[in-house]
């Protein structure tokens, strides 16, 4: 290990918090999940109202999926644009 | 500080916005870059086929056969109807223009990736204007359906929740540019790192399907949910 400077350091920080920022990913993954299955588990149910479920499921999909975005825009901050 | 936007290197590939050539302009630098020559491009093929969809229309007779173009154009258009219908009910005729002219600018924006051009959706400063304009019709909207009943539902159901209510409202067009963004320059860096992680031989059978869920698939999705959830947002306000 030779001896690295403080912008380094900075550095290889940023990479370990973009790494962290996509925790975030988890909670979208498991809201999407549960919402297409209510969704299979509704066109089951009522098949004749199909067309009305999915759009109503993808919407709500995109909403949940906000959050894990803005997780993803940090990661990319932190590691493209290095605003430390 | 080294800015996402204008990197000049091809060292990411496509992954970031590239400035083609700089020219001063009251002292300041202003460059062009690949998401202009992709919006012009776009643009163009926007402006011809109104052109010649406008031409055929007023040619078009009604004991006439119509022709494979006009029958594409009367499909689209009656798609794009019934989508705006379907969500807005009795409001759709006013607001018909404005979404369907959205969708098909965005859903060409998200396509061009397949043209080999950088989306230029990709590009927050498409973005936040689309979801500013969305705002500012949704705004005005609601304060000439609701009159002076506007300002007093900013304050309810409590008055001390004034200010949640506006950051509420404030963090539409956020939320609604950041979604259309995230999601295209999500897809535009997964396709640039593969491209440039391996050599040519390895490309050929994995980048097809990558293409057809990042730029087909999602982007046909985040259009539909952009143009929805302006007409969510519209009808909320003018049914209230």
């Amino acid at each position: 290990m030779g001896n690295f400077t403080g912008q380094e350091l900075i550095y290889a920080c940023s990479a370990i918090g973009a790494g962290l920022a996509m925790i975030a990913g988890i909670g979208p993954g498991v809201g999407q999940g549960i919402a297409a299955g209510l969704a299979a588990n509704a066109v089951g149910r009522n098949p004749g109202a199909k067309s009305a479920i999915t759009s109503t499921m993808l919407l709500g999909q995109a909403v949940a999926e906000t959050t894990g975005l803005y997780g993803l825009l940090v990661a990319i901050l932190l590691m493209f644009v290095k605003p430390f | 500080m080294n800015y996402i936007v204008l990197s000049e290197s091809t060292e990411y590939g496509g992954m970031m916005i590239r400035g083609l050539f700089s020219y001063e302009i009251f002292g300041q630098k202003v460059w062009i870059t690949t998401t202009h020559v992709s919006l012009l491009i776009i643009v163009i093929l926007i402006l011809v086929l109104a052109f010649l969809a406008n031409r055929k229309f007023k040619k078009a007779k009604a004991e006439d056969t119509p022709g494979v173009f006009q029958n594409i154009l009367e499909l689209g258009i009656e798609k794009l109807d019934a989508m705006v219908e379907g969500s807005m009910g009795a409001n759709a005729s006013r607001f018909r223009n404005y979404i369907g002219t959205i969708f098909v600018f965005i859903i060409l924006c998200n396509l061009a990736g397949v043209l080999g051009l950088r989306s230029p959706t990709a590009d927050y400063g498409v973005t936040l204007p689309l979801g500013l304009l969305s705002f500012l019709l949704i705004q005005i909207n609601a304060f000439r359906h609701q009159k002076l009943h506007y300002f007093k539902s900013l304050a309810e159901p409590y008055a001390f929740l004034l200010p949640s209510n506006i950051i509420g409202e404030v963090s539409v067009p956020i939320s609604l540019s950041l979604r259309l963004f995230g999601n295209v320059l999500s897809g535009t860096m997964i396709l640039s790192l593969w491209y440039s992680m391996i050599p040519w031989f390895a490309k050929i059978p994995v980048s097809p399907f990558l293409h057809a869920y990042m730029d087909l698939f999602s982007g046909c999705i985040q259009t539909y949910v952009f143009s929805m959830l302006t007409m969510t947002y519209l009808s909320d306000k003018l049914d209230g």
